[in-house]
């Protein structure tokens, strides 16, 4: 009734669509980097669309079925192997007790959902199986997988043979384009600085995870001259430490924008420039390090507008994947 | 004065009561936290008090930002003037001050500190103008904090020393963040302490540990069984000094899960406390120590 790790990957979780009700004590949201893969994943093998997945970071794992079920890989191009032959990524197959699943190289995106009929069940923790790797909560032990878990999986029935077609997925382009609200803290950098910021490309840093994604290669930015407030810190990039909204873009020291994630960290004392509209989130998470990426600024219109757009394409998904 | 409100992408609504740090932009935060979770909004998710502003996180399908926009500033005027006298808790913690293991990895991290000749604690005590690092001790244990914040990591206090303005402990965050900080080591930045609830990268100034864990994502120590994260914005702490035999005895009980802190229940009043500060703290210490 399980599933065996054999080999992990390099930073594969056990994953659903989150915990929310806890940033207030500093226990993010988490859940899959890329909801729309996650429900997807989910759906295609019969689950609820909030069951607990696998995400897999650049690399797969290999792991033995120890029963059959139906399995489904989405996210980004990350061929699954049963037994060593190749299987289509969004669309289901079904393994038998004994099948090995393991992944060819990434040949797209960033991160690779792989979904199981029956989902999961690892212990729910404040309302979610999701691992909080930070904070060591949830999901399998609260870590990351290692050679030799043993992952149980619930009751499922899902059929083989369900896919996906291709324009109903996400179209990435190149450069990335992050759609952003500026504000916040948008006042303490000078006007040209802020224009910059928006025509320059950018590239996603190494330091790339579920906390958040680093992003280099622009102009640091000149900030407006003040005498810092009492407990900011004296940085000009300091503020006195407050809340990060999911999607926020801070710039410590004004070099190096960091546009916190899933499991970002609740707060502290950098400046934000504004927040990544939640349409995009999923987005980041398919970015590979050194992907070129820009920084395009909307208003609030637009990014309900863009919120709108992309819950349509999930109902057309979700209604092809219903029959 | 009144909140500079801002939308945080199209799921969230900042509010930020001051630039600076103040006990009383704590509390009108805190006060507007209150008044939105009592107001029941439909479609908020999260609501998150900060230092000196807050955040709501809201579900735009359910409730339109705009909507929302207006609804927070309607409390705005009953927040700001409310008399804010909230019943809270004060919990003391014991503190192993100068311990081996901060001191450990302050050398390790020597050439990212502003004064690679000096510790931390002798770098701060010198900055803050205290001759030595046992006064220095003496008044970062000898009066109360507020948790005005917990965040960044789960169950992570951000405390605010409850002293006139003179009087705030002030350091700088290292040069270069640290990769490593031991779990429950006691640090300060700005004029914040904190208390690492797991083992990390930091910057904070790194003073002392406590042998008592606030964060336990397996609930199986006695006092975090029901909420695994110890401290909540609006609790009072207060830092009792011990030595190494204190801290082993301590750890033995912890370990055996027979140790709890000292927690009661009291009232603060912001008008009292600021008219008497260390008659107010004094009063709030006797809960402690008068058992």
């Amino acid at each position: 009734m399980a599933v065996k790790v054999i080999s992990p990957g390099l930073s594969t979780s056990v994953q659903d669509l989150g915990r929310p009700g806890h940033y207030h004590v500093g226990i993010p949201e988490g859940g899959g980097m890329d909801r729309f893969a996650t429900r997807i994943a989910n759906l295609l093998v019969g689950n609820d669309p909030g069951a607990a997945v696998l995400e897999a970071t650049f690399m797969g794992p290999e792991l033995e079925f120890t029963q059959s079920a139906v399995v489904a890989v989405t996210g980004g191009e990350l061929p699954p192997k049963l037994n060593g032959e190749e299987r289509p990524t969004w669309e289901s197959f079904p393994v038998k007790a004994g099948d090995r699943l393991s992944f060819g190289f990434l040949k797209g995106g960033a991160r690779a959902y792989l979904a199981v009929s029956g989902g999961i069940d690892v212990p729910v923790v404040l309302g979610s199986r999701s691992t909080y790797i930070l904070g060591a909560l949830g999901g399998h032990q609260g870590r990351t997988l290692k050679a030799g878990d043993e992952l149980p999986l619930g009751e499922g029935s899902g059929k083989a043979g369900l896919s996906l077609p291709a324009d109903l997925r996400r179209a990435r382009n190149s450069p990335a384009e992050l759609r952003m609200l500026p504000g916040m803290y948008w006042h303490r950098i000078t006007e040209a600085a802020g224009n910059r910021f928006f025509e320059e490309t950018w590239k996603v840093a190494p330091e790339a995870d579920r906390i958040g994604y680093r992003f280099r290669g622009g102009t640091p930015l000149e900030f407006v001259e003040r005498e810092q407030p009492f407990g900011a810190g004296s940085d000009p990039s300091n503020i006195v430490d407050a809340c990060y909204p999911y999607g926020s873009v801070q710039v410590p020291s004004g070099t190096e924008p960091i546009v916190l994630h899933r499991d970002a960290v609740s707060g502290g004392g950098y400046m934000m420039l504004g927040v990544v509209i939640s349409a995009d989130m999923d987005l980041i998470a398919q970015l590979q390090p050194h992907t070129p990426a820009r920084f395009v600024p909307v208003t609030l219109e637009d990014a309900l507008a863009a919120r709108t757009e992309q819950r349509a394409a999930l109902a057309l998904a979700e209604g092809h994947l219903a029959g | 004065m009144s909140i500079r409100f801002n939308f945080g992408g199209d799921e969230h609504i900042f509010g930020e009561v001051s630039e600076e740090m103040s006990l009383t932009s704590f509390f009108t935060g805190l006060s507007m936290t209150n008044a939105v979770r009592t107001a029941g909004i439909r479609g908020v998710t999260e609501i998150c008090p900060a230092n000196a502003s807050f955040q709501i996180r809201f579900n735009p399908d359910i409730v339109k930002p705009q909507d929302l926009l207006s609804e927070l500033k309607s409390m705005e005027e009953a927040a700001s003037k409310a008399d804010p006298v909230l019943k809270t808790r004060i919990i003391e913690l014991p503190v192993y001050f100068q311990d081996p293991w901060t001191r450990e990895t302050c050398l390790r991290f020597r050439e990212r500190h502003q004064d690679p000749s000096s510790t931390d604690l002798e770098y701060s005590a010198r900055i803050n103008g205290y001759a030595t690092v046992e006064e220095f001790i003496a008044a970062y244990s000898g009066q109360p904090w507020f948790v005005s914040m917990v965040g960044f990591v789960a169950g992570l206090p951000f405390l605010y020393q409850m002293v006139e303005r003179k009087k705030q402990i002030q350091a700088p965050k290292y040069l270069r963040p640290r990769t490593d900080t031991p779990k429950l080591t006691i640090g300060h930045g700005g004029c914040f302490a904190a208390i690492y609830s797991v083992r990390g990268a930091g910057g904070y100034q790194m003073y002392g540990i406590t042998p008592a864990p606030i964060y336990d994502p397996t609930r199986k120590v006695r006092y975090l069984a029901d909420d695994m994260c110890l401290f909540k914005p609006g609790d009072i702490v207060k830092f009792k000094a011990i030595g190494r035999d204190d801290y082993d005895a301590t750890l033995e009980e912890i370990e055996a899960n027979r140790w709890q802190p000292t927690v009661r229940e009291c009232t603060f009043s912001l008008k009292d406390f600021n008219s008497d500060i260390y008659g107010t703290n004094a009063r709030l210490m006797e809960l402690i120590n008068g058992r």
